[in-house]
């Protein structure tokens, strides 16, 4: 896709990740205030929003799009809600890039809030054995940890990764989180208080594994020729691409929520895993590689998980993501910094609002204006994140 | 005290006079590929759009892929008991059909003897009472070379 047709970034806005104990709508009014104001874009100048949905707080949270319309004042423009459980921001932003691409509309607000429950996350009451999501708690108590646990413990026994790799992940990103305003946890955690941390899914400890928080994170989208009528640009930054795929058949990694993989008998298992595929697509789509990135934002629901990531997004070959921590690379000052921002170590999980906030991390890193975790001469940058059910999710920032 | 065993669910598992479970699964008629849970009456292979699936009971022993022990209860579905008991779960690849099953550990696995590439099998436990039952769920224990 030429420049031309890619869509421009002109503001951000988050609520700050913490445990509010409010209704989500009110944080996500707060960021979308921030980024229209930021974007120097009234909300009456907005035609269309695209809001990534929350399930945690009854009916008003499954309609996001009119929620967050509502809250704003009605205006009457069209709106879009999107669930795809931690990638619903990404399909949301999606949704407004595709609606902007397609000549319907100039500028578009992109809101993702969320209120979480606390502990582990759960499924909605009920009896439903038809449910892979029920069924694996009920029959199992396979917990979102228990999977990520799988994932930590396969690492281990492929690679020889150990808990100290896993610790030096969350010692790198609780350093960074600490310069982050927007961050719900901002204090740097040593070897020491990790390894005391209660182990809750061995081999992850409780200080492995992401927190579910509140949050919020909007931003306004724009169409190239809308963008180019502004008298100051300077601050603009690019979507080059949007990867919303879902799993080849046979997807023979264990993935959340199932109890089975598909079976690798009578077809051929495709080239690149669903994680590898996810990246590869928006690559594919912007014509960056790797070795463009200047900076990463991945999905660290577990601290294991980082380290697959770089592996699944091309920083290096499968096995090797320990040295590539180890060597420094991938903390700020490196070569390629991963989750400058904290990520989820730092932030805990918002679902509805993760993929969205980090895009708002990758704009603010490209536009230099990260401060204290300024990814020096940040010029593209690569989200990318996994949703329950088979979804996708990466974005590519650049200038 | 309950001494019937029931399962946790129908349609899944069924119990052997030994103790062994077979699960329950499907088989495209097309392509071979197997299913579990059987979930939908047709093959998800998009190449057979839609073939029908045989009712099958699958291989009851295959390789450890993963495995993981749980120290916190978790949320309801799941059967609360007090006090909570930890528990592990393990992921299996069945050598037949290519595969990877979930389950609990069978109770006194130690997960420390475990390592990926072990031979599994499978094997029904309890997974909670009710008064007037045991219900019981499939489970993978390290398999049994005498």
């Amino acid at each position: 896709m030429s420049a031309e047709q890619d869509v421009v970034v002109l503001g951000t806005g988050m609520h700050p990740w913490g445990k509010w104990g409010r209704n989500f709508a009110e944080y996500g009014v707060v960021a979308a205030r921030a980024a229209l104001q930021d974007a120097r874009v009234a909300w009456s100048d907005i035609d269309y929003l695209a809001a990534g949905n929350t399930m945690r707080n009854g009916y008003p949270g499954y309609v996001a799009g009119s929620t967050f319309a509502q809250a704003l004042g009605w205006q009457g423009i069209p709106v879009s809600s999107s669930f795809a459980a931690c990638a619903s921001g990404a399909v949301a932003l999606e949704a407004a890039r595709v609606r902007i691409l397609s000549g319907k509309a100039d500028v578009a607000l992109v809101v993702g809030a969320d209120t979480a429950p606390k502990g582990f996350f759960g499924p909605l009451p009920g009896e439903r054995p038809e449910d892979p999501d029920w069924l694996r708690f009920h029959l199992l108590g396979a917990t979102n940890p228990t999977y990520f646990a799988l994932y930590a413990r396969r690492r281990m026994e492929l690679y020889g990764s150990t808990e100290k790799d896993f610790a030096a992940v969350k010692i790198k990103n609780s350093r960074h989180g600490v310069a982050n305003p927007y961050a719900r946890y901002r204090k740097e955690f040593s070897a020491d208080e990790i390894a005391e941390s209660p182990v809750v899914a061995d081999p992850l400890r409780l200080v492995d594994i992401c927190a579910t928080s509140d949050g919020a994170a909007s931003v306004v989208l724009a169409s190239a020729d809308y963008a180019a009528r502004l008298s100051d640009r300077s601050r603009h930054v690019r979507i080059a691409a949007i990867s919303t795929v879902t799993p080849k058949y046979p997807n023979t990694y264990l993935d959340m929520p199932d109890i089975a993989t598909d079976s690798a008998v009578g077809s051929a298992v495709p080239e690149l895993g669903f994680r590898d595929s996810i990246a590869h697509a928006a690559y594919e789509e912007s014509g960056f590689g790797p070795e463009d990135l200047s900076c990463a934002e991945v999905y660290d629901l577990s601290t294991a998980l980082e380290l697959d990531w770089y592996e699944n997004i091309g920083l290096c070959a499968p096995g090797e993501a320990e040295s590539l921590l180890h060597s420094g690379a991938t903390t700020l000052g490196g070569k390629i910094p991963v989750n400058a921002s904290g990520g989820l170590a730092s932030f805990g999980e918002a679902i509805p609002a993760q993929a969205i906030a980090q895009v708002c991390e990758l704009a603010t890193q490209i536009r230099g204006e990260a401060g204290d975790r300024q990814v020096e001469n940040a010029q593209v940058g690569l989200s990318v994140n996994q949703g329950l059910f088979g979804h996708g999710s990466c974005v590519i920032v650049t200038r | 005290m309950a001494t019937k065993r029931v399962p946790a669910l129908e349609g899944f598992f069924r119990e052997e006079d030994d103790g062994t479970a077979r699960l329950l699964g499907g088989r495209c008629v097309k392509c071979g590929a197997s299913f579990f849970p059987m979930q939908w009456s047709f093959c998800r292979n998009p190449v057979c759009e839609g073939a029908p699936l045989d009712e099958v009971e699958l291989s009851h022993t295959g390789t450890l892929w993963s495995f993981a022990d749980n120290q916190f209860s978790p949320p309801p579905p799941y059967p609360q008991a007090d006090p909570f008991v930890p528990y592990g779960v393990a992921a299996v690849e069945l050598t037949a059909e290519r595969m990877v099953v979930l389950g609990q550990l069978a109770s006194g696995t130690d997960t420390k003897t475990l390592s990926v590439g072990v031979e599994m099998e499978l094997v029904v436990e309890p997974l909670y009472e009710t008064a007037e039952e045991i219900r019981t769920v499939w489970k993978w224990k390290v398999a049994d070379k005498s």
